[in-house]
């Protein structure tokens, strides 16, 4: 009952709805419109103010009778407000009949500006012709705070995304750098040997996994490997490194193909047997000069095999089933392979991310035989040649091509035999 | 260069009539004739357009080095004019238009024979003893008022940067928004607008030109339509019985009923 002496009793009775009822009934139209809360204004159609209410008289701070009949609306806004009436307002006033919460200034007698939104509206006759423009006018002061906060953040968010962009286009520059270095920068000349390499970087924001190499050892011996880490980004390319160094190395000391992939596993064992573990799989080789022919031992371990494109047209995969993915036991298998590349033979090595491209609308695999049809109908071909018809079909996939490609192919001139005879 | 698409070209009328081409101020688009070119088109070639940056002009086009001087609007104009190759042009400018005309008329006087100039100002800022209407400052406070009503711009024309041909009821929408803009174009249309001096281009016009002001006209009032008529030689002044800056809106009978006067009177 304490709440007695602040409230007044509920009286659900007659005459307390009475009451209430009345006072809504002296809230007449003319009375709404007096002192409504925003302006209303009806001008001739050529801007002449017929009437105005009382609202929007005291905001301006006008006496009625300097307003009715001898102002213009323009007149009562501010000279960039007048500029954006002409131009912009009125014609879209004259062609639609309604323009629509445009925010403008209006200039008080007291030479202020006071921000308001205005809606106008063309009334029509019955015959369709323009009678007059009815104006609503709201107080848009808070509004335009608010409005001016929106337009701020705007800004910074514009500003952010710039240096966004900027830092991006950063990254990008020195993920490219890093990813060059892990390659060779161009591939060595080798007598009566071409070589070429394409390398496809399916995203600028990631480093790929993706590696090969060309390189020479004693004598008139050469290696060659090309493989690829499981995994992308920086840890891949720390990994990618690794196996780079390590190859190199160990062919100096015994270029035997599956010794060099069995010391190879053993680093990567060792190195990455916690919980961070990284495979790789390579095809690694050597090459040595048989006459105007070179012959290629190679072994692979979990990589896609070699494709051997003859100068007569053969094209065929130089089997090497059963090789284990590198660094994933302690005792892998690893199978050898070899070959005699003569005058106009290419040999094409290639990570998975060729074969596995999806083409076409079913989004099927380009596969292992589309690779050997097309690069057999291009015999008999250089290396040169080869990497560039592939690069042409890698840039074809667009988006089909999800993951990056490492292209190396490696072969043995034509012309070599006329020469020598 | 597909310069009818760049400039969103609309030709109407005989294709055998003479050529009047019209052409929209700073504010809006080539709908601002729309009350005006059916009645020309009777027995005119009627050529309309938008400026780049304006309307559906192709705004990818837009460059804020060309479009920073009024001979980038002429250049527009007489693009046009080449890609068409229209002669005998009668060129009706409204507003910063006008201007544009004259600059296209010097430099390419064998298309055109006549010039219609809609209430045009060769300066908008007073100058010493020349009453262009308008302070530095005023011209400051516009580019606010574009400023303020970007909030709505934004909505409003999203749907046409986006650019959606296929979609044609977003039509109306695309005409309900004919005076939107992209700010950052509306100002650099503004500044060059009000902020430009052609007054020592008019001397050079030496085709048959008609001017045409209002009663009242706040962007161009009654002294500037007079300085131009005195500083074209031989030009005709007419007065408009129309108040406002969009006589072609606000009083288009009688607009395009002086234009075709000028029109005939010219054979």
């Amino acid at each position: 009952m304490s709440h007695r002496g602040h409230c007044p009793p509920q009286q659900p009775d007659d005459a307390g709805t009475d009451v209430s009822f009345s006072a809504l009934l002296e809230d007449s139209a003319e009375e709404l419109y007096e002192n409504a809360p925003c302006g209303y204004l009806s001008t001739l159609m050529d801007g002449t103010i017929a009437k105005i209410n009382g609202t929007l008289l005291e905001w301006l701070g006008y006496r009625r009778d300097e307003v009715i009949g001898r102002m213009r609306f323009s007149d009562l806004l501010s000279v960039g407000g007048k500029l954006y009436h002409e131009t912009h307002f009125a014609p879209l006033l004259h062609l639609h009949g309604e323009a629509k919460g445009i925010a403008l200034e209006l200039r008080t007698a007291g030479r202020d500006q006071l921000p308001v939104l205005v809606t106008s509206v063309v009334k029509r006759g019955s015959g369709g012709e323009p009678l007059l423009i009815r104006t609503t006018i709201f107080d848009a002061r808070e509004r335009r705070s608010y409005e001016r906060e929106l337009l701020r953040g705007r800004r910074i968010a514009e500003e952010a995304r710039k240096h966004a962009d900027a830092d991006r286009a950063r990254l990008q520059e020195a993920l490219a750098v890093l990813q060059k270095s892990l390659l060779p920068a161009a591939l060595p000349q080798i007598p009566n040997l071409r070589s070429a390499a394409h390398y496809h970087t399916a995203s600028p924001d990631q480093l790929g996994g993706d590696f090969y190499d060309l390189f020479p050892l004693a004598g008139d011996r050469w290696a060659f490997f090309l493989g690829d880490v499981c995994g992308k980004g920086p840890e891949a390319a720390a990994v990618t490194s690794l196996i780079r160094y390590t190859l190199r190395t160990t062919a100096m000391h015994n270029p035997d193909p599956v010794a060099t992939l069995i010391t190879l596993n053993s680093v990567l064992y060792q190195r990455y047997t916690g919980g961070d573990t990284r495979f790789c799989t390579t095809i690694f080789g050597t090459l040595e000069p048989e006459g105007d022919s070179v012959r290629v031992r190679l072994a692979a371990g979990g990589h896609p095999p070699a494709l051997v494109i003859r100068a007569d047209g053969d094209a065929d995969y130089l089997p090497t089933p059963g090789g284990m993915l590198i660094g994933f036991l302690p005792d892998p298998v690893f199978t050898a392979a070899e070959t005699v590349l003569r005058p106009g033979d290419t040999m094409l090595l290639y990570t998975d991310g060729l074969t596995e491209a999806r083409i076409g609308h079913d989004r099927a695999l380009y596969g292992e035989e589309a690779l050997r049809s097309r690069a057999g109908g291009l015999a008999p071909v250089s290396p040169e040649a080869l990497i560039a018809d592939f690069t042409e079909l890698l840039d074809s996939f667009g988006d089909g091509l999800g993951d990056d490609a490492a292209l190396l192919a490696l072969g043995v001139p034509l012309g070599n035999r006329e020469r020598t005879h | 260069m597909d310069v009818s698409r760049r400039n969103n070209v609309v030709v109407t009328g005989p294709a055998a009539g003479p050529v009047v081409m019209l052409a929209h101020g700073f504010g809006c688009d080539q709908n601002m004739w729309r009350l005006v070119a059916p009645v020309l088109a009777e027995r005119h070639r009627v050529v309309s357009f938008d400026y780049v940056g304006s309307g559906r002009s192709e705004w990818s086009a837009w460059d804020e080095r060309r479009y920073s001087s009024l001979t980038g609007y002429a250049r527009d104009v007489l693009d046009i004019c080449e890609e068409l190759d229209l002669r005998e042009v009668t060129f009706v400018g409204h507003s910063v238009s006008a201007m544009a005309g004259v600059l296209a008329v010097q430099a390419a006087r064998e298309r055109f024979s006549s010039l219609v100039l809609l209430v045009p100002s060769p300066r908008y800022i007073d100058d010493g003893d020349y009453r262009g209407g308008f302070s530095a400052e005023d011209i400051e406070e516009l580019l606010e008022s574009l400023e303020s009503n970007y909030l709505g711009w934004a909505s409003a024309m999203a749907p046409v940067i986006m650019g959606n041909p296929d979609r044609p009821e977003l039509g109306e929408e695309l005409t309900a928004s004919f005076c939107a803009t992209d700010p950052a174009i509306a100002r650099v249309f503004a500044r060059t607008t009000f902020l430009s001096d052609s007054r020592a281009d008019l001397a050079g016009v030496d085709i048959p030109t008609l001017i045409l002001d209002c009663t009242q006209d706040v962007i161009s009032p009654p002294e500037v339509g007079a300085f131009v008529q005195a500083s074209i030689p031989g030009s005709r002044l007419r007065t408009l019985d129309a108040v406002g800056h969009c006589p072609q809106l606000s009083a288009p009978e009688a607009t395009a009923g002086a234009i075709l006067e000028f029109l005939e009177n010219r054979r």
